[in-house]
């Protein structure tokens, strides 16, 4: 694999995206320190403070396009500043975390190179100084082993599944500053407006508590919620819910939802139908509470229990609390 | 307005996904194939934007004999004209292919906007509309919940992690549809029957210009397998009364699962 991988670290308000260290980790293990070169790439405006972490997964330079510029995202201003990145280190693979932004940005800029991209990338094997990709296909029911035959590829990958693999401390890695000037950006952000309710992001989450029309009405959310709290955990749901306007479509989980890989995915009352299926079943465990024995959740489910969500839900918030606090 | 919608024909999300003998493909024998749900969401918005703008739409299909009932479903639903963009080179195309022949398909139609589901079911790409963008030369917006398009401007919010974002920008542009960005209606009756009548033009590599450009023998993205994912190891259910039953999975995600 020569020239090395670029990867693109996404910052927003000044928080670097922890699946983008996942990515850069990923780089870093793919292409050994003193072998091959990783860079990083990261935009934004008044964000040369942010180096620090990202010297942490230890780059072997961090470009930084800090500029008033890029202080909100636009797709076109950002792909020109990925742009310059690689025509300066003409790199074999890019890489970013498969996030809205980690998408928009390397389909984008991979048509500019006329280069080709994988998206939502779930392994890479190295083979014979190429990286192979492995993606989920059909919502997780098969997978696909792709190659790239072109001297430039894009990757994103998916949050949660690739290790991120911090230094304690070390040296902060080099970083140059990249000087862009986007001059053709007819598209840009003008304003965000954080989602309500939602206290941890779902598809970076790494436990989940979703809940399905077992809950019995969107009055019984709380019970859900303080699940969460104990867990630490990003509340989901099933599309009978969400379709029900008990809850945003933001929390879906499935085919028509979010792909998740979480730890740990409790799903709370959900029959377990192909579709959502599709969305969770790359959980590394899978806990199922359902009354119905016989609900298809239970064959893929790690450990289920057949009860009534609303008294056991309560019970186990309560255990785990107490595990807590011990 | 003119408005260009592009829907892709995908297997029923029912599917019982078989792979082939050559495990390149899945296997498509008795295989039912609908318009990509996210795509509904873009023929709709087509449809309301021309109420409120007036102007024209087109259906965009890029696929084999499969695509013929997607098209007539989208004109069913009250899409002007539909295209069938189909090839004996374009299979097996990587979202790049995709988007080069939906980009050549559209280009020349004076189209203000292009409509576009965010993924393809499926393929789960998330790719297509971008790239598409880019080689119109336009801008984007993808992952939409809401548009207003205004004089030569559109103003769209976007669903991302944990927040929303209201991306603003010129037209012509390419906007990819989110669950949420409207309700989809059903075909009328009425519909259906004048759909019966209309025309689905065709266009192949030659006409598009793409004669031995495209392909995949051109295409730099290629699946060099396809596998089941490995079974699930069987669960268990834990029995007892409740609070047992919540004792002993306490128990088991901490010392068996070690994730709590
Ligand atoms: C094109 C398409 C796309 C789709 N995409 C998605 C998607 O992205 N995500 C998704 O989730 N679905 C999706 N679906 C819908 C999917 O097919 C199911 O309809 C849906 O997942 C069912 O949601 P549910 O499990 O909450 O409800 P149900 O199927 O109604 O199941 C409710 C479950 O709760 C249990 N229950 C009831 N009361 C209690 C109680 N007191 N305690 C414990 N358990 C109880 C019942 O035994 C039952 O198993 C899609 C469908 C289509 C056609
Ligand atoms: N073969 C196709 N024909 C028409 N439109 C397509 C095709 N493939 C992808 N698209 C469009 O691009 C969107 C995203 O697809 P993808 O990038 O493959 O996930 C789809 O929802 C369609 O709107």
């Amino acid at each position: 694999m020569s020239n090395g991988i670029l990867v693109f670290v996404e910052q927003r308000n000044g928080q670097v995206r922890k699946s983008s260290l996942e990515a850069l980790s990923e780089a870093r293990r793919q292409a050994p320190m003193g072998k091959e070169l990783v860079i990083a790439v990261i935009a934004g405006e008044n964000i040369k403070s942010l180096a620090a972490r990202v010297s942490k997964v230890k780059p072997d330079r961090i470009l930084v396009a800090d500029n008033a510029g890029f202080g909100k995202y636009s797709t076109e201003a950002y792909a020109a500043v990925l742009s310059a990145a690689i025509k300066k280190e003409n790199p074999r693979y890019v890489f970013a975390a498969n996030t809205a932004m980690g998408k928009d940005l390397l389909a984008r800029t991979a048509a500019k190179f006329d280069a080709p991209c994988a998206s939502d990338v779930l392994e890479l094997r190295p083979d014979n100084g190429n990286l192979l990709a492995v993606r989920a296909l059909y919502s997780g029911k098969c997978r696909g082993v792709f190659e790239f035959t072109s001297p430039l590829a894009f990757m994103t990958l998916r949050p949660n599944v690739f290790a991120l693999s911090e230094a304690e401390n070390g040296q902060q890695s080099p970083i140059e500053d990249l000087s862009v000037t986007a001059d053709k950006v007819r598209a840009a952000v003008a304003e965000t407006h954080a989602a309500e309710g939602q206290k941890v992001e779902l598809s970076e989450a790494s436990v989940i508590v979703a809940g399905g029309r077992g809950i019995k009405g969107p009055e019984n959310w709380p019970v859900l919620q303080n699940l969460c709290d104990v867990l630490g955990a990003a509340l989901g749901a099933s599309r009978a819910v969400v379709d029900s306007g008990w809850i945003d479509h933001g929390h879906q989980v499935g085919q028509t939802g979010k792909t998740v890989s979480p730890q740990l995915y409790i799903a709370c009352g959900i029959s377990g139908a192909i579709q959502h299926l599709a969305g969770m079943s790359s959980s590394k465990v899978i806990v199922a509470i359902n009354k119905d024995a016989e609900a298809p959740i239970f064959k893929h489910a790690t450990y289920g229990i057949v009860g009534d969500v609303l008294e056991v839900v309560p019970r186990l918030t309560e255990e785990l609390r107490k595990l807590n606090s011990n | 307005m003119k408005i260009a919608v592009c829907i892709k024909a995908v297997p029923d999300t029912e599917t019982k996904i078989q792979l082939a003998a050559d495990r390149q493909n899945i296997d498509f024998t008795g295989v039912r194939f609908i318009t990509s749900p996210y795509d509904e969401f873009a023929i709709e918005e087509a449809l309301k934007l021309k109420e409120k703008h007036g102007g024209e739409t087109t259906a965009f299909c890029l696929g084999g004999p499969e695509a013929t009932d997607v098209l007539r479903d989208a004109l069913a639903r009250g899409l002007d004209s539909a295209v069938h963009v189909c090839d004996a080179s374009f299979v097996q195309l990587d979202p790049l292919s995709t988007a080069k022949v939906l980009a050549a398909a559209i280009a020349d139609g004076g189209f203000d906007i292009v409509l576009c589901g965010h993924q393809g079911s499926g393929t789960d790409n998330s790719l297509v509309p971008s790239m598409l963008a880019e080689l119109l030369d336009w801008p984007q917006a993808n992952i939409v919940v809401k548009l207003e398009v205004e004089g030569g401007s559109f103003k769209a919010e976007r669903e991302i992690e944990g927040a929303h974002e209201i991306v603003q920008g010129s037209l012509p542009a390419v906007i990819s549809a989110q669950k949420g960005l409207n309700e989809p209606r059903y075909p009328s009756i009425k519909g259906v029957m004048a759909a019966r009548r209309k025309e689905i033009a065709q266009k192949d590599a030659a006409a598009l210009g793409l004669a031995g450009k495209v392909g995949s023998a051109q295409a730099t993205m290629k699946i060099k397998e396809m596998t089941m994912p490995a079974d699930r190891p069987q669960g268990r259910i834990i029995d007892g009364d409740v609070d047992t039953a919540v004792k002993a999975l306490v128990q088991l995600l901490r010392s068996e699962a070690q994730v709590v």
